[in-house]
């Protein structure tokens, strides 16, 4: 039971349910089984995004430019249809998950071969990707009217009455579940995180696992670059700019501590949810949403501070008694 | 032997360089060259690059950022960072705005516009201090919080109407081509030297970002020094709000978005380590102004905004990792 009460993922949930039972007083069917898979489909991205960026920071880094990837990858596959209606929608979702990988290699390489810090390579890139995204598009648009039906209409359509692109992120969750509790890479995140000379010596590559890290964070962005255009029906430069902000505040809600090595799949899931919920309410309940930015804001920095009484480690503080501001 | 390794892998040698030679060879000379090659490319791309109102023009580019600048390269050098600064001149703009509704004359709105960033920055420094928090993630959520409360108020709205006398901050010269931000900026500069390179404060910084724990142990009050360098990067965003808002006339909730991550990349760029520990004011100015430099030619010569930032983002990933290189090909050429 005890055990039970620490686990920040239980109480993270009891939040998101008793946030959804406040909307519910104001507006009935948000609880209602359509709506809540409704959100859940508006924040597969995000989710998406939150797992790839969790394996980076779990590693004591950071990616930055998963937004910048996104709308270069996204761009690219946009560009692609626009061109030639027939090459098949499965072949561009291949495509973007090439690309995507491509500009994660480029960032991992950076940081593994260099040891250039991650914030440092992923503020460089986060600026390049994007100005990348222009120059291959010359600032124009790709809009509705020159992409394929089947482009639009592949992650729309409805298996069992869920669309396709909530089944992906059902599978994606799987698929990091199991590569993060039952791969030994999965193990070497953690490990890496929690104490990189101990990872060593204990026979884990550190260079080689962040280079990993960011080839995930990569090809997880490039393949949520098709189902962003595809889902907003809009290929721009401007797309999802400063999302990557969003993607690392899912996180910290999630609990995946920033100093690596701390986090879980159903935390990143639960984080993203959080912000979904409330952007997705607000219209609802009235309130401007003008105050979503505020509020997540306000979320972000709750749930630091509840985080951080949870890791706070015992010891090494014979000081900080004497010392007040 | 002839150098020690410590245990956490740093390279102590067994004397230092010779002044000259350690001079020749030291970051700001790199950025030196960088700034004096991008400065005669400019002049010889664009005839009308050579020009006193060109040059001083120039300067708007960079100075307010780089005041910022200035007290974000103490900041890292301590081991943390402040990505909320961008919002803080949002909401310092905004509460201005606010002000100028009810009257507010020029001096007033200077006030609150340094006084909503410095308690904007002492907001972020107790969260930080106090309950002892990572600073990336606490900025990030300020970041979102002050932008969020601009927004809240403005929402898609825009103040006007500030008075005729503040335009003098953004707009006014103080002699001739010289404008009154270039002559704050440089003020500031030279603050910020001696404060960081010739005071015993400075030192405690760079001991901080170094090993905050021996600094405690030696004596150093880590918590409020780090407190009072976030009140400064407050402080110095909240001046950065001044200017901007008289510049452009008009405060709206979008404004100055995504100056954090320039910022940033002017102190790295300036040699600031990342990780704490390292850095130098002149680095970070000539960094300042190879950053307008790069961004007033290419617009001189009509390239977009977007495409400028992928210049700045390669020059920032290759003035780091070309050391790092050369460093790496020397040490493998037999001796």
């Amino acid at each position: 039971m005890n055990a039970l009460l620490k686990n920040r993922e239980i109480w993270l949930l009891a939040a998101i349910l008793l946030l959804i039972g406040l909307i519910s007083t104001r507006y009935g069917a948000f609880a209602s089984p359509r709506n809540l898979a409704n959100v859940f489909n508006d924040t597969s991205i995000l989710m998406i995004l939150a797992l790839g960026q969790m394996v980076v920071i779990l590693t004591r880094s950071i990616d930055l430019s998963m937004a910048s990837n996104l709308a270069f990858t996204g761009m690219v596959v946009a560009m692609i249809n626009a061109a030639y209606p027939a090459v098949p929608v499965p072949l561009l979702m291949l495509i973007a998950a090439g690309v995507g990988l491509a500009l994660g290699v480029f960032n991992g390489a950076l940081v593994w071969k260099l040891g250039i810090p991650s914030i440092v390579v992923t503020l460089g890139t986060l600026t390049i990707y994007r100005g990348a995204t222009f120059v291959i598009s010359g600032g124009a648009w790709v809009n509705a009217d020159k992409m394929s039906p089947a482009f639009i209409g592949l992650q729309r359509m409805q298996m069992l009455g869920i669309p396709l692109l909530s089944w992906i992120a059902l599978a994606v969750i799987a698929s990091f579940f199991v590569l993060l509790t039952r791969t030994p890479l999965g193990r070497s995140f953690y490990a890496i995180g929690v104490n990189p000379t101990a990872s060593v010596y204990a026979g884990i590559d550190v260079g080689r696992t962040k280079f990993v890290a960011f080839c995930i964070s990569g090809l997880v962005a490039g393949i949520c670059g098709y189902l962003w255009v595809s889902r907003y029906v809009i290929a721009s430069v401007e797309i999802a700019n400063g999302y990557e902000l969003n993607i690392i505040a899912a996180c910290v809600i999630g609990g995946i501590s920033i100093a690596g090595g701390i986090g879980s799949v159903g935390g990143a899931v639960l984080g993203a949810l959080f912000l979904g919920i409330i952007s997705s309410a607000l219209p609802l309940i009235n309130i401007s949403p003008f105050w979503q930015m505020a509020i997540s804001g306000s979320a972000i920095i709750l749930a630091v501070v509840l985080n951080a009484r949870g890791e706070r480690r015992q010891g090494r503080i014979i000081l900080k008694k004497a010392e007040a501001i | 032997m002839s150098a020690t390794e410590t245990p956490h892998g740093r390279h102590i040698p067994d004397r230092l360089d010779r002044p000259l030679r350690s001079a020749v060879f030291s970051w700001e000379a790199l950025l030196i060259a960088v700034a004096i090659s991008i400065f005669a490319v400019n002049s010889f791309a664009s005839p009308y690059f050579l020009d006193a109102w060109s040059l001083s023009d120039l300067t708007f580019n960079f100075t307010e950022k780089a005041l910022i600048a200035l007290a974000m390269a103490l900041l890292i050098i301590s081991g943390e960072i402040d990505l909320s600064v961008a919002a803080i001149i949002a909401l310092a703009s905004t509460m201005m705005g606010m002000a100028v509704q009810f009257g507010v004359g020029t001096s007033g709105l200077v006030a609150i516009g340094i006084g909503v960033g410095l308690a904007c920055g002492a907001f972020n420094g107790l969260l930080v201090t106090r309950l002892g928090l990572p600073s990336i993630v606490v900025t990030i959520g300020t970041m979102s919080l002050f932008r969020g409360v601009a927004f809240i108020i403005l929402g898609d709205q825009a103040y006007k109407g500030y008075p005729e006398s503040f335009a003098f901050f953004g707009q006014g010269y103080v002699w001739w081509v010289v404008s009154f931000e270039l002559v704050l900026f440089l003020g500031a500069a030279v603050i910020y030297y001696v404060i960081l390179h010739r005071t015993s404060f400075g030192r405690r910084v760079f001991a901080i970002g170094n090993n905050p724990v021996a600094a405690q142990f030696s004596g150093v009050r880590v918590e409020r020094i780090k407190f009072i360098l976030f009140c400064l990067t407050g402080l110095m965003s909240g001046i950065a709000a001044v200017l901007i808002t008289s510049r452009l006339g008009s405060t709206r909730p979008s404004i100055a978005q995504g100056y954090e991550l320039e910022v940033i990349t002017m102190v790295v760029l300036g040699g600031v380590s990342i990780l704490g520990g390292a850095g130098s004011i002149p680095g970070v100015v000539l960094a300042a102004l190879i950053m307008g430099l790069v961004t007033f030619g290419l617009g001189l010569l009509n390239v977009p905004g977007i495409v400028m930032s992928i210049f700045i983002g390669l020059l920032l990933i290759l003035v780091i990792a070309l050391p790092i290189v050369w460093r790496r090909l020397m040490k493998e050429r037999p001796a």
